[in-house]
């Protein structure tokens, strides 16, 4: 939207035209830094720590831990038979929670593996154990905070776009943001949003985490581009390339780049970070990754980071970490209980959100349906028998 | 006043941009150009750059942008050039904007609508000439309407611009500018999901809709026969109850579309007649349709979609038994 510089399209201008010789634009050429706070050490540049007070630092840890415990336990109620799938953030605790602590409750936020968001925005752990459920509340529940999770990877990106695109109509001082993985920026799907966004000037901030896989396809095996962040580039867009397992790293940057978004430019972050686990519990990683490559960065734990650097600055001793484990899994138990509590729902709750008025032919099927339900019983044992994938 | 089919989706935009600020149309050079067909002519002088937008050659974000321009509580309507560019963002319309509002149980909703011309016969090239209408109605939670007059076209596109749900809006480009009625001024709106009765009569039902009207018109009136001509209008929903009615009343039947035959709008067509209204039949069903095959080129392309001696061939092979 914006005006055009002029409206003469003039052939190119003679000067920087290459010497007479064909030179090429390389990614070779581009030097592509990684922010990085505190380092795996745990040493830091103190003039670096973005400014944060104590209890927002002591805030990032619990809300680490609260997306790793319950990671934890939600492998362990599926392994029971209590879910039907789920995929682990083990290992991108940092690059979700130093992200996600930027963001305000006009934001909007589209989300890949990421579910701790949810809850910083206000969506409870009963929300998101339904939608792991396959019950519909769930994402109801996201919806009242502005929020999603995006199932068909790269698919949201438009969508993004698009709420931002509504931002940018009502000049709202909001930003909205799509979490990505590495695997989505090959969709097509995500180059048309990215490039929308930036042909347009739309508030759209793109956060991606590189976890590396994509299922079962590493990194460089999706792309001839060394990093995701130069990808935006293409697009007008600028990027930040962050250590995803830093997340005072991460906050700073996404924080940087909110900023900057709300001014009207959208902004590509590459979170280079790690999934410890599974792709989802149906997933068997060994299958195409050593466990040397796994060790590594277990080495490199994000959780274990932050807490040198909450030693240097004198604020572990403000955490009793098995009292906030304790009380993180009495909240998952808690909302464990609710959800199953939940009652059946009727059939006919499949039929009825899909228009705001129920057509004559979904009406019909519905009653058939029902009538069928009716008269054959046996449907809701052969359902409750039948062997389940 | 008297106005063509393009002339009434002009209409129809401007009356609803005037009427309600959320309305926000772009599409590949819809702004500064008015669009290929001028049928988003003018709205930029009107409406301004903020409502009125070029966007870059980009099918999956114009659609998928206008799911989330609705969600976010914006009224898009989103222009696809041509239907044979649909296809890549049929994701869009199929993972993201016909079911936000199931997923989110009515918390999130997308009240957008696509526009595009569709059909063959206008010679040109690959691609501009698809109708595929029957497709785009076996996605649930998206509604597709097919306007065949001007005024129609006017009060249908309004009720889509309105609707609550996400409206694909099929425009009969082949007839775009080679009729010509009177339009109502001002707003006007027709309901969706209710056929038009185009033409009363005893002895055999004919259903059409879009581009495939006049011909039928042209061909019942050839055949000199007493049929009743149904125009479908909008083919999801769809309004089997007149269909129905008219069928009990004939028994016999018709439908003439330009799409593909199999898994056609007509084989759902008759297999709702068959459910409700059997044993009023006195001959098989008949299917006027475009066969099974990619729209020929336009050397050929005549040969594909139904004109009036098909139809009325098809027709006589209804009345004969």
């Amino acid at each position: 939207m914006s005006d055009r510089e002029s409206d003469i399209r003039a052939p190119p201008a003679t000067g920087d035209d290459g010497g007479g010789e064909v030179r090429y634009l390389s990614q070779s050429d581009l030097s592509v830094p990684t922010h990085q706070i505190v380092a795996p050490d745990g040493s830091y540049d103190e003039r670096a720590v973005p400014d944060l007070d104590d209890e927002e630092f002591l805030d990032l840890y619990r809300w680490m831990v609260t997306d790793r415990v319950f990671s934890r336990r939600m492998v362990n109620i599926q392994r029971r038979g209590e879910l039907g799938t789920f995929g682990s953030t083990r290992g991108q605790e940092a690059s979700i929670i130093g992200s996600a602590f930027t963001l305000r409750p006009d934001d909007w936020l589209y989300v890949g593996r990421a579910w701790t968001p949810m809850f910083m925005r206000g969506a409870s752990m009963k929300d998101m154990i339904l939608f792991w459920r396959g019950i519909e509340e769930g994402q109801e529940a996201f919806a009242k905070h502005n929020s999603q999770i995006a199932i068909s990877i790269g698919s949201h990106l438009p969508l993004v776009a698009g709420i931002a695109w509504g931002m940018h109509l009502d000049d709202a001082d909001a930003v909205a943001t799509a979490y990505l993985g590495d695997g989505a920026t090959s969709t097509g799907a995500a180059h048309e949003g990215i490039n929308l966004a930036g042909s347009l000037g739309l508030p759209a901030l793109f956060f991606c985490q590189n976890n590396q896989y994509a299922i079962s396809m590493p990194y460089e095996r999706q792309s001839g581009a060394n990093t995701i962040a130069q990808k935006a580039l293409a697009y007008g867009i600028d990027a930040i390339r962050v250590d995803g397992q830093d997340v005072l790293a991460v906050y700073d940057a996404v924080q940087s780049a909110r900023e900057r978004v709300t001014e009207g430019e959208p902004v590509f972050v590459e979170s280079v970070t790690y999934r410890l686990d599974a792709h989802t519990t149906s997933d068997d990683p060994t299958r195409y990754r050593s466990d040397e490559e796994v060790e590594h960065w277990e080495a490199h734990d994000p959780i274990e980071r932050y807490r040198q650097f909450l030693k240097s600055e004198g604020l572990w001793s403000e955490i009793d970490h098995d009292a906030v484990v304790e009380e993180i899994d009495a909240e998952f138990d808690e909302a464990l209980a609710a959800a199953n509590e939940m009652e059946e729902r009727a059939v006919s709750e499949m039929f009825t959100y899909l228009y705001d008025e129920l057509p004559p032919e979904l009406a019909r099927q519905l009653a058939e349906f029902e009538d069928l339900l009716e008269r054959r019983p046996e449907m809701y044992d052969y359902i409750e028998h039948r062997p389940k994938g | 006043m008297q106005a063509t089919i393009v002339q009434a989706v002009n209409d129809a935009l401007h009356t609803e941009m005037g009427r309600d600020d959320r309305v926000v149309v772009f599409g590949e050079d819809v702004a500064e150009s008015g669009g290929v067909f001028r049928a988003t002519d003018e709205l930029l002088e009107e409406f301004g750059s903020k409502r009125v937008v070029d966007t870059p050659l980009s099918e999956i974000a114009i659609v998928g942008g206008a799911a989330g321009m609705a969600m976010y509580g914006y009224r898009p309507v989103a222009e696809i050039q041509f239907s044979g560019f649909l296809p890549p963002a049929f994701d869009q319309l199929v993972t993201n904007a016909s079911r936000i509002r199931w997923r989110t149980r009515g918390e999130l909703s997308a009240p957008m609508v696509v526009r595009m011309p569709y059909g063959a016969g206008v010679r040109a090239l690959e691609h501009h000439s698809e109708s595929l209408e029957g497709a785009y109605a076996h996605i649930p939670g998206l509604q597709v309407v097919v306007p065949s007059t001007p005024a129609d076209t006017k009060g249908l596109l309004t009720a889509a611009i309105r609707d609550p749900d996400p409206v694909l809006f099929m425009e009969p480009k082949r007839i775009y500018r080679s009729i010509r009625e009177e339009v109502p001024e001002g707003e006007h709106e027709v309901p969706i999901g209710e056929a038009a009765v185009r033409r009363e009569g005893e002895d055999v039902t004919v259903v059409a809709w879009g581009s495939m009207m006049p011909p039928t018109l042209e061909a019942v009136e050839e055949g000199g026969v007493d049929a009743e001509v149904i125009d479908l209008r909008s083919i999801s929903p769809m309004d089997t109850e007149t269909v129905v009615e008219s069928v009990k009343k004939t028994g016999r039947c018709v439908v003439a579309h330009e799409g593909p035959r199999t898994l056609g709008v007509g084989s759902e067509i008759v297999a709702r007649i068959n459910d409700e209204a059997l044993m009023y039949l006195e001959a098989p069903i008949e299917r006027v349709t475009g066969f099974d095959t990619p729209v020929p080129l336009l050397s050929m392309e005549d040969f594909y979609f139904p004109h009036p001696p098909r139809i009325l061939d098809g027709i006589e092979a209804a009345l004969a038994d």
